[in-house]
């Protein structure tokens, strides 16, 4: 038995390093607030433990790279999922060779582009989200997705990882153009629609 | 430093009076009248009209409270927004009227800003806080990141105090609705399902106020949805608040606004604080409503750290945002 370790806590859920049928896991296990009534903390913990597991088959379906779901546990809120012994993005993209980093950055734009064609919507796309195993990206936490087939909504999303590139690989900051350039290939609707609405978030310059 | 600071971006036209203790601030005096509209909602000439002639009343009334003349007076401060425009005019022109005759310095604040610094201004423990402000217009968490005041989570709508008032308007309330509807809440026992709407680190509140008044045609029982109301809404905010200190590792938050008078709203605050290892902070009553004091306070900060404006500077801003302000008062 592999003994339990969190790996990450945040404010909603903690992630736990755990066994399932003898396999080492992940399971995201949101957690109860004392703060809320027991028929909202119930319906929240549930729906959303539901709707991160439908958004992570859907991405799978579109040919996005996840971890493998193993159980999803409504009552509980807890979704076990594979454990991917690969890197965060994050911790290797600094110190990637230069066209290494462009092949990636490409990569990401394909993997964000097939999402996007499923109108689905990772609601935090960093680099700690995403992770290199078995030579692919596979994306994680879905917690703050949605379906949305809207432009603004995959516009939001693209220009979070732009900001995120930004603030976590300054030195990088061109890398976005090379993820917009995979995205371009792959994306099935009005790229330029897209560039459009990447370019008004920025000029409306709101916060983070 | 003695400050005269005017308020006047919604209902209340306030004028307070406060000096630096110790980098701490001392209220001298805190006078302020509430426009209250005969039926409806607040209309902005009619809020306006009622500031200009209540305007030299209050201003003598706070100076009369401190036992100060203009004389003592070495800064007039003033909302420059976010508001409604005439009331902002109408504080605007007091302010520069003040300066102008008793030739003072003149400064005009964010009002948003304006309630966080309060709150550390008064409270010595509260030092770096995220700022859960909520009112009738304005709903925003915001705190200190990159050298601004950033809005981490906001409204998408409607400002909860509002989403209140409209809920107490369409089942006959008097205004301000919120105090009413949390006497109702706690005689509620029932939970009625209502839409919660979180969406990342926003809110809104719309879709719920339809889905409260459909509940009251179909007759459902007043207190049950005034509780479900309060449950839903307050969660909501308390979840954007936690996401706003976890992403920020902040350990202390502090409450602003007219609705931070709520019980229920400070109780839910206050475990989720407790559950996080963090402090929680809320300044007396008449510090979290829309005050004078508050404007003279940050007037006070801005000042002191070396910004000056001339009277052709003091233009008001309707959409004057949180996140624009240069904060060159903090290290």
């Amino acid at each position: 038995m592999v003994e339990e370790k969190i790996i990450y806590q945040g404010a909603e859920a903690k992630i736990v390093l755990s066994e399932y049928l003898a396999r080492k896991v992940i399971q995201k296990r949101r957690l109860h607030k004392r703060y809320r009534i027991k028929e909202i903390d119930e319906k929240l913990i549930s729906t959303r433990t539901k709707e991160e597991a439908k958004l992570m088959a859907a991405a799978r379906r579109q040919g996005v790279a996840v971890p493998i779901i193993y159980d999803v546990d409504l009552k509980q809120g807890i979704i076990t999922m594979e454990y991917l012994d690969g890197s965060r993005i994050k911790d290797i993209f600094n110190s990637l060779k230069d066209e290494e980093r462009k092949k990636l950055c490409y990569k990401i734009g394909e993997s964000i582009a097939k999402l996007h064609n499923g109108d689905i919507i990772h609601g935090d796309i960093t680099t700690s989200n995403m992770i290199l195993y078995e030579d692919k990206i596979h994306f994680i936490d879905f917690g703050l997705g949605e379906i949305n087939s809207e432009v603004e909504a995959k516009g939001v999303d693209l220009h979070l990882l732009m900001e995120a590139i930004a603030s976590t690989h300054a030195r990088y900051i061109d890398s976005f153009n090379y993820v917009m350039l995979g995205y371009q290939d792959f994306y099935k609707g009005d790229i330029n629609e897209i560039e459009r609405k990447i370019d008004d978030i920025i000029r409306r310059g709101r916060y983070r | 430093m003695i400050v005269l600071g005017i308020e006047g971006t919604a209902h209340t036209f306030g004028v307070g009076i406060v000096e630096d203790e110790n980098s701490y601030c001392n209220v001298l005096a805190n006078a302020m009248v509430t426009y209250m509209p005969e039926k409806g909602g607040i209309h902005p000439r009619e809020a306006a009209n009622y500031h200009a002639e209540h305007a030299a009343e209050v201003i003598s009334k706070a100076l009369s409270q401190s036992n100060l003349s203009m004389n003592d007076i070495d800064l007039v401060s003033f909302s420059r927004g976010p508001g409604l425009g005439p009331c902002l005019r109408t504080a605007a022109t007091a302010a520069r009227a003040l300066a102008a005759t008793y030739s003072k310095p003149i400064i005009g604040v964010n009002h948003c800003v304006a309630h966080l610094e309060i709150g550390r201004g008064v409270i010595r423990e509260c030092e770096d806080p995220v700022l859960l402000y909520t009112s009738g217009a304005n709903t925003q968490v915001i705190a200190f990141a990159e050298g601004k005041y950033r809005v981490f989570g906001e409204t998408l709508d409607i400002g909860i105090g509002n989403c209140l008032d409209k809920f107490g308007r369409i089942v006959g309330l008097p205004f301000p609705s919120g105090p009413i509807i949390e006497k109702l809440a706690l005689k509620g026992k029932r939970y009625l399902p209502l839409p919660y709407s979180v969406k990342g680190m926003d809110i809104a509140f719309s879709g719920l106020l339809t889905a409260a008044e459909q509940y009251y045609r179909k007759g459902e029982d007043i207190e049950d949805i005034c509780y479900s109301i309060q449950e839903t809404t307050f969660a909501a905010l308390v979840e954007v608040t936690e996401r706003a200190m976890a992403h920020t590792e902040k350990r202390e938050v502090l409450l602003g606004g007219g609705v931070a008078a709520n019980k229920r709203l400070r109780e839910m605050v206050e475990i989720m604080a407790k559950d996080r290892g963090a402090d929680f902070f809320v300044p007396p009553k008449e510090l979290c409503v829309d005050n004078g004091a508050m404007i003279a306070w940050l007037g006070l900060l801005m000042y002191k750290s070396g910004i000056r404006m001339k009277i052709e500077d003091t233009t008001i801003d309707q959409r004057f945002r949180t996140d624009m302000v240069e904060v060159t008062w903090r290290g």
